[in-house]
């Protein structure tokens, strides 16, 4: 088969939805996420050792798995969707916080 | 023009492999069947669409490893255990697999700790409390007495289960989604001899041919419901679980059973309205047996199934007088349905009750302030932390952001108690086949009705939970290997390899077309209208007639602008094979059943006697057959077990 047979191949543009997030700063850009994210949400970025392309994010199921096995805290961040971040309530103030 | 693919395209490349034992899916079940066939000397190789090291429904954890009845802690027997979780569904549950579970719960998680997994409390972390063994330093759960239900530190499974796989020298094939079986001369219901497969970031094709195959692929997990945007967090299963497995046996002719079963609710498996799981206040299952506290602090009594008020926290997690045991955990009962009277657990009184008496007002919450410390602990810091989808996503997102399990009251939203993390009733049409949902029907060698293909893990029908998922992959992977062993390569047909490859990448030559979001929707619409809460011969027709046109037009539409794409395109086409089989599945059941949660308008007399039985369907020349099979073909359960067990 010819490869012009197919259409061209192409990254669709990343979404703007957040997620999961790359911090750059601290990110070394191993890699690990692209690897063990089960949605595979991310790819590599195209210059070696940056931080990664998150490509997918609506995609995203929260496993944690990019995060927990980051070898570098803070690189990776799950964020999540504004309708699911619930509420609590201090027992004895009955001060309420939502995350 | 977008940015470019960072991936080599190897559409239109095909590569060849031939194992003893091909497993499908690499989650738990397909991981414990790979290592199983591995040790019984058969060369193995496992395809797994996402990456095995945490890949699955269970891959990022497990806090429950359930009926390790044969425990040196547990005084029941497997036989009584095993008739128990069947004769809550009322018979419509997989009591070979139930059997094999209660049997070899326990063995399996001894291996499991050989393998590195953590089931033991060693640190003495909970020492003294109500629920741990100071001998065998085990933690158990639900029933205080009886034991059958252990805490477990699953986050640790998986990685060692991936590394026993490669230790054994299984060849793992991540990043590759399995599409059809093949079978002897391209006919469904011949020898199964391999499958075809595609690499998801590349696309290139991969074939294999296997003297014995193992569906690992868990069940259909967004059938009815579907939503491109941000609705991971909610869901209990992975998106993955698209029910490529299901379409799969169905296309080769395997016999299905259940199929016409569905529950309504989206409680975790899909939709995006869903809370996340274990990230809101409850009483159950992760978080039992927390106690709940209404807006003005007023705790939620609980009762036992006889109505009694339970005082302490002890008795919360002991059988009721004269009840040898209760069940507890996910999948023991056909929700709502409570189970039968025997089994019955305790709980809080129902909340839309006191509501409708104005005796609590809304919110509620969890109340582990409350909590005996070592319950406490044990809830938010083991439980919710080694479960699934808790141990990043909860447990630290939530003490990141000021969560105090010693002051804190974390608010439930099962408003009226409908169910787990919905936000209220949901619409009838809303429906899953989980948890117990309907597959191939299988025997006691967990082999399908086809020549070659044997299933496990949530695959199964009747399927869930983790250690279900371990029992019956280790079960499987050593039937199989033993078939292998004694079997001739079955031959490939170049035919249906040729239609495969057409069929796999029509949607990579599309330069314009729709995308697979728009084909997933429509094709969960067309479930909610034809095969959802009320089904008729009419409905289930038109049902047919819509898959039949959407197969012919819309589907040759769907493109993909590269693998990751594609892959999304061919779960779509799953999507299609599994709900035909469910509507072929409604239209042979010509009565309503209230543990199936099926309602035909048409035949509504629920449950009648001549129809408590199973209802098959397959393919057959084009043609669907249906047949059936009494409740309990699988009896006597230990002189089976015996007989299979080599």
């Amino acid at each position: 088969m010819k490869q012009d047979e197919f259409a061209p191949v192409e990254m669709s543009e990343p979404e703007r939805a957040k997620p999961v997030m790359v911090h750059g700063e601290h990110c070394i850009g191993c890699n690990t996420c692209v690897e063990v994210c089960p949605q595979d949400v991310f790819l590599p970025n195209p210059s070696t050792g940056e931080p990664p392309v998150v490509a997918y994010p609506q995609e995203c199921w929260h496993d944690g798995a990019c995060v927990e096995h980051c070898p570098c805290p803070g690189a990776v961040e799950l964020r999540h969707p504004l309708m699911q971040r619930v509420r609590w309530k201090r027992k004895l103030t009955g001060e309420h916080f939502r995350l | 023009m977008g940015n470019p693919w960072p991936y080599p395209v190897l559409y239109g490349k095909e590569r060849r492999f031939v194992a003893d034992v091909l497993v499908l899916g690499g989650g738990i079940a397909g991981c414990w069947a790979a290592i199983s066939a591995a040790k019984k000397g058969a060369r193995v190789m496992m395809v797994e669409k996402a990456a095995t090291i945490r890949s699955g429904s269970g891959g990022s954890g497990c806090d429950h490893w359930h009926f390790a009845i044969e425990s040196p802690l547990c005084p029941l027997t497997s036989e009584e255990f095993a008739q128990a979780l069947v004769d809550n569904h009322k018979g419509y549950n997989n009591g070979i697999a139930r059997y094999i579970q209660c049997r070899d719960s326990y063995d399996t998680l001894l291996e499991l700790e050989g393998m590195g997994g953590k089931i033991r409390d060693g640190e003495d972390e909970f020492k003294g409390a109500e629920f741990r063994d100071e001998k065998t330093k085990l933690l158990f759960t639900y029933d205080y007495l009886n034991k059958y239900t252990l805490r477990v530190w699953g986050t640790t499974f998986k990685p060692a289960l991936f590394d026993e796989c490669r230790r054994l020298g299984v060849e793992i094939f991540d990043r590759t989604m399995a599409t059809r079986l093949l079978v002897e001369e391209g006919r469904a219901g011949r020898r199964v001899a391999g499958a075809a497969a595609i690499q998801t970031r590349t696309g290139e094709m991969l074939i294999f041919s296997a003297k014995a195959t193992i569906l690992c692929l868990s069940y259909p997990g967004r059938n009815w419901i579907f939503s491109s945007e941000l609705t991971g967090l909610a869901s209990f299963t992975p998106p993955a679980n698209a029910g490529d497995g299901h379409a799969m046996a169905w296309e080769a002719g395997a016999e299905m059973v259940m199929m016409e079963r569905s529950v309504a609710g989206v409680n975790g498996t899909d939709g995006g309205n869903a809370v996340p799981p274990y990230m809101m206040g409850t009483h159950a299952n992760t978080w039992y047996p927390c106690s709940l506290i209404d807006a003005e602090g007023r705790e939620i009594p609980w009762i036992n199934r006889d109505g009694k008020v339970l005082r302490t926290i002890g008795e919360r997690c002991r059988p009721a007088e004269g009840q040898k045991f209760f069940l507890m955990g996910g999948g023991v009962a056909s929700f709502p349905h409570p189970g039968i009277y025997e089994y019955m657990p305790p709980g809080p009184l129902p909340l839309k009750k006191l509501l409708e008496e104005g005796k609590i007002t809304l919110p509620i919450y969890a109340d582990l302030p409350a909590m005996p410390e070592l319950e406490r602990k044990v809830i938010f810091g083991m439980m919710v932390g080694q479960e699934a989808k808790t141990q990043v996503p909860v447990l630290q997102t939530l003490t990141r952001a000021g969560f105090d399990r010693d002051k804190d009251l974390l608010q439930s939203y099962h408003l009226i108690g409908q169910s787990d993390w919905v936000r209220g009733p949901v619409p009838g049409s809303w429906r899953r086949f989980g948890v117990n949902p309907g597959g191939p029907l299988v025997d006691w060698d967990l082999k399908s009705s086809l020549e070659g293909l044997y299933v496990a893990g949530d695959q199964l029908f009747g399927g869930n939970d983790h250690s279900h998922a371990a029992t019956t992959g280790r079960w499987a992977g050593r039937r199989a290997a033993d078939y292998s062993l004694g079997a001739s390569l079955p031959g490939l047909d170049e035919k249906q390899v040729k239609q495969e490859r057409e069929r796999i990448l029509a949607p990579a030559r599309r330069r314009g077309g729709i995308d697979w979001k728009e084909l997933c929707a429509g094709i969960s619409k067309v479930m909610q209208d034809y095969c959802g809460e009320i089904r008729n011969e009419e409905l289930l027709r038109l049902g047919l007639r819509s898959f039949g046109e959407i197969r012919n037009r819309e589907a040759m539409e769907v493109m993909a602008r590269n693998p990751h794409e594609l892959v999304h395109a061919l779960e779509a086409f799953s999507m299609i094979s599994v709900g035909e089989a469910a509507m072929h599945a409604s239209l042979a059941r010509r009565a309503s059943s209230e543990t199936l949660h099926f309602k035909r308008s048409d035949y509504p007399h629920m449950d009648p006697l001549e129809w408590n039985k199973f209802i098959t369907v397959r393919k057959h020349d084009g043609e669907v057959v249906a047949g059936e099979r009494p409740l309990d073909f699988w009896l006597p359960f230990e002189e089976n077990y015996e007989r299979h067990n080599r």
